[in-house]
């Protein structure tokens, strides 16, 4: 079973810190790492391998650092990684992500599976995923929270929906992306680290993926940004400090008639 | 500081930072409370590689060894026992002790000795325990009654160690125990017991003041026959094994106190950021200022020192039984001087089990008494000084 | 590369680097230098620059005539036959729209047996309901709703398309856009027309941060966006309403599936019933562990209020995912929100900022959770939770 795994280096957002004056994002020293959400796709991904055998593959697509967040998939347990980074690759957006990742997965083809977190915690958007399946035109379930069976050419899958989840048969190969409940990612061993740090990471370029410029980075992205701005926060309200009895006391005054 | 770490040991640090605040800090409280040994903690360990640091790459470790050196990886081994102990000290021991009773065998084990044992100790299916001390014989160790009498092809034991941690968890047990006691000192032997050997038995288990999360338990040998293959290097030679084991093992008690003094001071901290009396934060006091500053400040000299002693143990010198002894005052010294102002940082909140502060303080004291007591470690100073200068 | 800075033209003001999210920008030799490698050309330092020093280039291939695209379209999305109120909510917001741009509100329903529930559409504002009844549609698929919607789309030609940001949504609409080959903005907050170009402005959250990006896809149609369940309010329904009725029915071929939907299971426990509560007594990483959200529960229950969390808490296990409110959970808009021990980063905020009556409980007085607080209390929440329950239940009688 050859599965392709698709992750994405984020900004570490637990801890953020707010510039109290300009009210924007410190960035300086925040950590960079492989989006939660991703996490759960490559523990997916080795615990497959461990059953089914087969090659497992990780990709990214982004900066020359990403790399370090491919070393960091492969500690845990994968086996091949490939980068895709090109200055022509900046300002792409999730049509222009999809169709750059879909056109390197096009390359690694044949596989069976491709694992992707549900969203990136930095975008939030959830598109790329069904993006890179429509791309390479194949079936796709998206919240995966369990794999129930994995057979030749089908997958038996649980999907969560708001109410509950859904039982799906899909055909492979075909796109899943999971959900957190699906695993607990490994930390990695020492050994994987090592093995990680020496592997060869493959660096991919436009030209290397066959991607057509028109439809890549700034240009191939039908979105655009036009204003970026700081909402005006919404202003903070009283003030209660003190005695607990006289704040409750007055907390319920003040609430009681909206209950 | 940058110690100039290999590309391993960074690996092994940013591992045991990352597992000792994922998995071990939030349930440190809770392991100290119910007393109880980390069984997961360990397995995540053991799949993590840990256990494989300290054993030779022959022996499917993951330590490789200049030609003709028998130990090393020491450095590594404080390092991740530094990082476990910034959140637990009780589960940092629970690894480091496994080393400590592999030492004599990775020292003093024959061949079949080492290929029987090492790869189960490397990958962490098997712990160890290492057992000398006995009711009528803490520091004054010479005066243990445990006895192993040769019968033909075996060795029986009898007698009672005790405080002997991981006793009960582990599966492999270095003990030593008298083969002729009219020769005293000159006359114990290290062997290896098996857990499950007949005659062997635990004994009474420990409620301790800190490092909870270990077992520490009686051992009772009543009779208990062990192959004489099971004896380390030859009869006689327990306590120049046993002395020479903690010579290497010593910057790892150390490093545990570097780590609980570390973990210590880092809550400390940022509690002293949060915490508003007389309507600013009690850090931009300078009484308090200048606290942190002092325990920062010994706590980075106490892991120079003892980074420095596992270097030279590392690079193949025998000669460190006084460095060794240094590293081991000096830090836990530290450790304890820390954890005590860090509590008192924390004023009456300190003092509270609520918080998590006290339970370093409690952690940080065994390690003044352990591996010899601090008392015993000056002796050991001395006499090299008197020693050297006699020469 | 698309962007440059025109070294003669720039002062070393600064302001750029002010307003880039990535801190791609540098001042050497009194000059701003954009980092290549960080920047993703997202244009906030071109606005910044009041000297127009920055340019950014973008090359369209493509001639567009937006002429030939018009109409609002709300997707509604319908489970066991029953639209999702998500929909009558972009319903009203989709109204706004096409009364700005003088056109009509259309609503595409795709399942079964939906009679009902068009002239609900209908009663909530929709001119026209396209409707599409198959039996492969009567549960969701990506595949046939996917097929449907994209026909749907070609032949009518809508100016923007709408869908709710559900866990349907998000997986069907990913899939239509890259078929269209169009923009799609995911999660939006703020929708409004442009009133001279009569574009859609698209506003979310962006960088993760505390940052709003206002996002359009000028030469591309239709533009789409999703919007998150109770970001917009529902409106009112208008009995009296007349709509038009369009069925499409598609070639069979169209409507294949490559995965088969087996069961759908109904989990109670999982069924938080958070979007709708009118109160939420919710929980972050000040709660310090899983037992300690009892004492959240029984306000909660006495309140008759629903529970949430942050996703600090979520992600130490404290909470199940169901509960989590802020970007990467659920967005919720009750009249009473209770925030305890929950510091308030911009990811939670986001999430629950337009709940009618904020309370924060919570021992740092910087934290940021009062800064939106309407009535913040500033001491320990162990001590004030229970007291606020019992004086509750005393009032209350429960």
């Amino acid at each position: 079973m050859d599965i392709i795994v698709c992750i994405k280096q984020v900004p570490e957002t637990t801890q953020v810190r707010i510039n109290p004056a300009t009210n924007t994002l410190i960035r300086e020293g925040v950590k960079a790492i492989i989006n939660p959400f991703d996490t759960y796709a490559i523990e997916e991904a080795v615990r497959l391998k461990e059953r089914f055998g087969g090659k497992t593959t990780v990709i990214s697509m982004g900066p020359p650092q990403a790399e370090e967040a491919l070393r960091e998939a492969m500690a845990m347990g994968l086996d091949e990684a490939v980068l895709l980074t090109d200055r022509a690759f900046a300002g792409s957006d999730t049509l222009a992500t999809s169709y750059i990742v879909s056109c390197a997965i096009e390359k690694l083809t044949p596989f069976d599976l491709i694992l992707c977190g549900k969203q990136a915690s930095d975008g939030d958007t959830a598109q790329v995923g069904p993006g890179i399946s429509t791309h390479l035109d194949i079936p796709q379930v998206t919240y995966v929270k369990k794999i129930r069976e994995v057979g030749n050419s089908y997958a038996l899958v649980e999907r969560m929906t708001e109410e509950g989840y859904e039982i799906l048969k899909v055909a492979l190969p075909a796109l899943l992306t999971v959900v957190k409940e699906i695993n607990e990612p490994r930390i990695p061993s020492l050994r994987g680290m090592m093995r990680a740090k020496r592997a060869q990471v493959l660096c991919w370029k436009a030209q290397d993926i066959s991607a057509d410029s028109g439809r890549i980075g700034l240009d191939g992205s039908p979105t655009q940004v036009v204003k970026i701005f700081t909402p005006p926060p919404r202003k903070g309200g009283q003030i209660f400090e003190g005695e607990t009895s006289d704040i409750v006391e007055k907390l319920v005054e003040l609430l009681k008639d909206q209950i | 500081m940058d110690y100039q770490l290999t590309e391993q040991q960074k690996m092994i640090q940013e591992l045991c930072r990352r597992i000792a605040k994922e998995k071990i800090q939030p349930i440190a409280a809770d392991l100290d409370k119910k007393g109880e040994f980390p069984k997961e903690i360990i397995e995540l360990l053991a799949q993590s590689d840990l256990f494989a640091i300290f054993i030779p790459a022959e022996y499917d470790g993951a330590l490789e060894l200049p030609a003709g050196q028998k130990v090393g990886g020491v450095l590594d081994l404080c390092i991740a026992t530094e990082e476990l102990s910034r959140a637990c000290g009780g589960t940092a021991v629970c690894y480091a002790a496994s080393a400590l009773g592999t030492f004599p065998i990775v020292l003093y084990g024959n061949e079949e000795q080492k290929k029987k044992y090492l790869p189960f100790i490397a990958s962490g299916k098997k712990l160890v325990a290492f057992g000398l001390t006995e009711p009528e014989a803490g520091s004054d160790a010479s005066a243990i009654k445990t006895t192993a009498k040769k019968a033909g092809d075996f060795y029986v034991l009898n007698g009672t160690k005790h405080f002997i941690t991981n006793g009960g968890d582990a599966e492999i047990y270095t003990i030593i125990a008298m083969t002729d006691k009219s020769k005293g000192a000159r006359g114990a032997s290290a062997f290896i017991v098996e857990k499950g050997t007949p005659g062997f038995s635990f004994g009474k288990e420990e409620d301790k003041l800190g490092i909870r999360a270990s077992i520490t338990r009686e051992l009772i040998f009543n009779d208990c026959k062990i192959p004489k293959e099971n004896l380390l290097g030859r009869e006689g030679l327990g306590f120049i094994m046993t002395m020479k084991t903690f010579d290497i093992s010593r910057p790892g008690v150390a490093a545990q106190a570097v780590g609980i003094a570390q973990g210590a001071l880092d809550l400390t901290v940022r509690y002293a950021k949060e915490r508003h009396q007389f309507g600013k934060a009690i850090s931009s006091f300078q009484g308090i200022q200048w606290m942190l500053a002092d325990m920062a400040t010994q706590i980075e000299a106490a892991r120079a020192l003892v980074y420095s002693v596992a270097r030279n143990i590392d690079s193949g010198k025998t000669d460190v039984v006084k460095e060794s002894a240094m590293a081991k005052v000096f830090a836990s010294d530290t450790a304890m001087r820390v954890t005590t102002d860090c509590l008192q940082i924390y004023g009456g909140y300190g003092y509270m089990k609520d918080y998590p502060i006290e339970k370093y303080m409690r952690d940080a004291k065994i390690t003044q008494i352990y591996e010899g007591t601090n008392q015993i470690q000056r002796n050991i100073i001395a006499i090299q000084l008197i020693k050297e200068t006699a020469k | 590369m698309p962007i440059h800075i025109i070294a003669e033209k720039c002062t070393g003001c600064r302001l750029c680097i002010k307003a880039c999210p990535l801190n791609a920008i540098k001042i050497i030799e009194k000059k701003a230098v954009i980092e290549l490698d960080l920047c993703n050309l997202c244009g906030a330092c071109v606005d910044a620059c009041k000297l127009n020093a920055i340019i950014l280039e973008k090359t369209t291939r493509h001639t567009l005539d937006a002429t030939r695209y018009s109409g609002v379209w709300v997707f509604a999305e319908q489970k066991k036959g029953k639209v999702q109120s998500v929909a009558f909510e972009l319903l009203f917001k989709g109204r706004q729209l096409a009364e700005k741009l003088n056109t009509d509100l259309s609503a595409v329903i795709l399942g079964e047996k939906l009679e009902e529930e068009i002239q609900e559409l209908i009663w909530h504002g929709a001119d026209n309901v396209y409707v599409v009844e198959d039996k492969q549609l009567a549960n969701f698929q990506d595949e046939p709703y996917t097929n449907a919607l994209v026909e749907l789309i070609k032949k009518y030609k809508p100016g923007i398309v709408l869908c709710g940001a559900t866990s349907i949504g998000r997986a069907l609409i990913s899939r239509v856009a890259v078929r269209i080959k169009t923009g799609l903005t995911a999660d939006c907050t703020g929708l409004d027309i442009d009133s001279d170009s009569a574009i859609l402005l698209q506003t979310r959250p962006a960088f993760g941060g505390n940052i709003m990006a206002t996002i359009i896809t000028p030469n591309h149609r239709p533009q789409m966006a999703t919007v998150r369940h109770k970001v917009f309010p529902e409106g009112s329904t208008d009995m009296k309403r007349k709509g038009k009725i369009i069925r499409e029915k598609f070639d069979g071929r169209l409507l294949l599936s490559r995965t088969k939907l087996l069961d759908i299971i109904e989990e109670v426990e999982s069924t938080v019933n958070l979007t709708e509560a009118d109160i939420i007594v919710s929980g972050g990483r000040g709660m310090g562990g899983a037992q300690n959200f009892k004492i959240l529960e029984e306000l909660a229950y006495v309140l008759g209020g629903a529970m949430g969390a942050s996703r600090a808490a979520v992600d130490s296990d404290w909470m199940a995912y169901s509960h989590q409110v802020g970007q990467t959970g659920k967005t919720v808009c009750p009249k009473i929100y209770i925030a305890c021990g929950i510091s308030g980063q911009i990811q939670h905020l986001v999430g629950m900022q337009s709940s009618k009556i904020i309370v924060a409980i919570n021992k740092d007085p910087d934290a940021p959770i009062f800064k939106v607080a309407t009535y913040g209390i500033v001491g320990d929440l162990f001590e004030i939770v229970p007291a606020l329950t019992k004086r509750f239940r005393e009032i209350l009688k429960k």
